[in-house]
């Protein structure tokens, strides 16, 4: 026997189970991926028939059999609900400005990150267009798809408008000195949005919304409120008083046990019952509250779980360098145990704004799964069988919505250095 | 002044510290007592009673798919609803678990399509409400894309699918008997499992355990089940209606879809972190040791990534059981739709809501209760 050091030969054929990477020719690309043995073969014809099948019938649906008459003739339903046409300017002027912090938001947090030497990921301006391509694909074409299917002139300026605000809020954003605190930044953003929703409230009531539009809202009201409730509960879940630490439990347990649209029905039926009819709120503040309660409950499990992967090495540093427990909690534990869980804290607020359907198929509102539905309804369309047409479009909404969201969050990770560290 | 001396009270801080948690610990229970009273009052001005008693009124509504009759009780009424929902969330968590393994191994095959058709999958699934799947498959496939009973679909006479419903074959007589001859089948098929296994350990025999078990199982099925008297019926089309097999409602079928593609696509996503999460020399290690590809999953990365993916896949079992609530939108009869429907008949709003809670309560703690005794007996002491 000779020396028997493995060499090549030795290796194992097949690759390993998680980095097969296409290189070389057609044929051996082929063999790599697709045909490594006969069973692999056999799957492979099995997944492309699916794949052709199903390409197939959704490519003649979209282009050939759909009857998108319905969604042309209905997108402002879909998209405001019932909003009253001389009150649009009031939207508009939201869409705007909030393009307008978005690009701010995003030059002034891109301006902070180049200014630190070790993490700058500065591009050139054509790689920067290809860049926000790739990672905002989903929403472009919905809103490309949006501007396409309507038939007035406004819709188009709205955008233009709303894209011209970006890029002045960004560059405004990348102006302001690198060393300048968040702190202006976040009050003065806090108080625009809260500016945003007087406007859209003033003259108007919540029950008039609807649409994309009362998702939207729903959504990002709520995820401003649950989140500093949710850190609350977490804290006290983890402290060292026991009667917090039960009032804290109950909570979490108790609304992580239940269904939310047990939760809105109830609200929506039985509110009445527990506090004087003079002081109930209207619907949308009803769904409001649920989703602030409900999804609290969901946050503070995860931050918790942010808050256990903080060494206690870090508290203990914090209390030998004699500070007190308020600005340990704020700023050692909390800006760790938060980045480490900036992934699911996502999730959970993709998960929100999935959920706004919920309020309504519970409260009678019209969101924008609603008004998917009430259109099918209409004289022009009932009985058609158009419902595939209807859902398939607004699906198409949230899905751009969400998957941007989720993907936007796994980069933010990255950035981070989440798990490097 | 001496050392010892004690601080005032006001300044010691675990004085402090109970002082604060009875403060919270009153607000929370005035809080609730304000509630409780204020229903107590309203409900009296109202004329509603509070209370429990409605359970024992006749519920006037019907379900028509479970031959509940109007005449029953509410208090039957809720527990058909709360069977009904344990239904469609049990077989909604074997299914949705099978789908949500082979999705997650697809996604990190090496096979290009099966990788990107797992990805594709994942990914449009996952990111679009679950009320518009579940809506979309009744609406816009079980209500429209099936045909009407007279051309309904067949597969080799066992399932026929219309718009009335999906129908499989299925047993006749008790369902305690065939669970029983089930259970009695699975316990010798147990029994001869643990023999095999035991002489492997003993002798080093192969123990083959399938092909042991297999025909035993169901040799014991087959002859309890003959003596039982249990046979098979198939479905039939029988002119407008379809006799003979068992049928899910269409309600039901739209329900069990977008719940288990639903949940499917977490699923995948937990399973796909859990085998990336496994050490890569576990995998280095099984292809030295000339494992199959197969036979690496099934007994080496699969065993270490359930250990991990167990958690998370619990609280997506919890999501199914409270998203089958969702059933209330498209009257499918669980527990949620009962409830209302029996409050809309007017039986109180708060109690039956209320009782309505503790029971998904009581069903998601039970799920936790389970996942955690799995969870224990597979952790590494």
């Amino acid at each position: 026997m000779t020396d028997t050091a493995p060499t090549a030969a030795d290796q194992p054929t097949d690759p390993p189970l998680w980095s097969p990477s296409p290189s070389g020719s057609v044929s051996t690309w082929l063999k790599k991926n697709l045909f490594r043995s006969r069973l692999d073969g056999v799957v492979t014809v099995v997944a492309g028939t699916i794949i052709l099948i199903a390409g197939f019938r959704f490519l003649r649906f979209v282009f050939v059999t759909g009857r998108w008459q319905i969604v042309r003739e209905n997108l402002s339903l879909y998209l405001t609900g019932s909003w009253p046409e001389e009150h649009l300017w009031r939207l508009v002027v939201v869409v705007v400005g909030l393009a307008l912090i978005a690009g701010f938001i995003g030059g002034f947090s891109a301006g902070r990150i180049d200014d630190d030497p070790s993490r700058a990921v500065s591009l050139a301006g054509r790689d920067r267009l290809v860049d926000l391509g790739s990672r905002l694909w989903p929403l472009v074409v919905t809103v490309a798809l949006l501007l396409a299917l309507t038939t007035t002139i406004g819709p188009l300026l709205v955008a233009a408008g709303a894209i011209v605000a970006a890029v002045a809020g960004n560059m405004a954003g990348r102006a302001v000195p690198g060393g300048m605190s968040a702190v202006p930044v976040v009050v003065g953003v806090l108080f625009l949005t809260l500016a945003g929703i007087w406007l859209l409230n003033a003259g108007l009531s919540w029950n008039s919304w609807g649409g994309m539009v009362l998702n939207l809202s729903l959504a990002t009201i709520s995820i401003a409120l649950c989140f500093p409730i949710g850190v609350l509960l977490a804290l006290a879940r983890r402290s060292e008083y026991p009667i917090l630490r039960w009032l804290s439990t109950g909570y979490i347990e108790l609304f992580r046990g239940v269904p939310l649209i047990g939760l809105l029905l109830m609200a929506n039926v039985a509110l009445g019952f527990f506090i004087p009819n003079s002081l109930a709120p209207g619907k949308v503040v009803r769904a409001i509250v649920i989703f602030v309660l409900f999804t609290s409950a969901y946050i503070a499990e995860i931050v918790r779980g942010g808050l256990q992967s903080v060494p206690p090495g870090q508290i203990e540093a914090g209390k030998a360098n004699g500070l007190t427990p308020i600005p340990i909690i704020t700023r050692i534990v909390l800006p760790q145990a938060i980045r480490n869980v900036i992934p699911a804290l996502v999730g959970q607020f993709i998960s929100l704004f999935k959920d706004t359907t919920l309020a309504g198929a519970a409260m009678g509102l019209t969101d924008l799964l609603g008004g998917a539905e009430a259109s099918t309804a209409q004289a022009d369309f009932r009985g058609q069988g158009l419902i595939a047409e209807t859902l398939v479009f607004v699906l198409l909404i949230f899905w751009a919505g969400s998957y941007t969201m989720s993907r936007e969050s796994q980069r933010l990770e990255t950035k981070l250095g989440v798990g490097e560290r | 002044m001496t050392p010892t001396a004690k601080p005032p009270i006001w300044r010691n801080v675990r004085f402090l510290a109970w002082a604060f948690q009875l403060v919270a610990l009153a607000l929370v229970v005035t809080l609730i007592a304000i509630l409780a009273n204020n229903v107590r009052v309203n409900s009296a001005n109202l004329g509603v009673p509070v209370g429990l008693d409605f359970l024992k009124q006749p519920a006037s509504f019907e379900i028509p798919a479970n031959e509940f009759r109007s005449t029953q009780s509410v208090q039957s009424a809720m527990v058909q609803g709360a069977l009904n929902t344990l239904r469609v969330a049990i077989l909604g968590i074997v299914l949705a678990t099978i789908l949500g393994v082979l999705v997650g191994i697809g996604r990190l095959s090496g096979n290009w399509l099966v990788r990107n058709l797992s990805r594709i999958f994942v990914e449009s699934i996952r990111n679009i409400p679950l009320l518009g799947i579940v809506v979309f498959a009744y609406l816009a496939l079980v209500l429209s894309a099936l045909p009407s009973v007279q051309e309904s679909w067949e597969l080799s006479g066992l399932v026929i699918a219309n718009t009335r419903g999906t129908s499989g074959p299925w047993f006749t007589g008790a369902i305690v008997n065939v669970l029983a001859s089930a259970a009695l089948a699975g316990l010798v098929a147990w029994l001869i499992r643990r023999w095999r296994l035991s002489r492997l350990d003993q002798y080093g025999e192969a123990p083959n355990v399938f092909w042991w078990t297999a025909p035993v199982f169901v040799l014991v099925m087959f002859w309890t089940a003959f003596l039982l008297g249990i046979g098979v019926t198939t479905p039939m089309v029988d002119g407008r209606r379809v006799v003979g097999g068992i049928t899910l409602q269409p309600e039901y079928f739209a329900l069990l879809i977008a719940l288990v593609i639903y949940t499917a696509s977490h699923i995948a996503e937990i399973v796909r972190g859990s085998i990336q999460a496994v050490p890569r020399g576990q995998a280095e290690a099984s292809m030295a040791m000339a494992l199959s590809p197969v036979q690496r999953m099934r007994f080496v990365i699969l065993p270490q990534a359930t250990r991990i993916a167990l958690p998370p896949l619990g609280n997506q079992y919890l999501n199914l059981l409270k998203n089958s609530s969702l059933g209330f939108v498209i009257s499918y009869f669980e527990l949620t739709k009962v409830t209302s429907t029996t409050i809309g008949n007017r039986s109180p709003a708060v109690p039956a809501y209320l009782l309505m809670m503790l029971l998904y309560l009581i069903a998601s703690l039970s799920i936790s209760a389970v996942v955690n005794f799995f969870n224990r007996r597979l952790r590494i002491h």
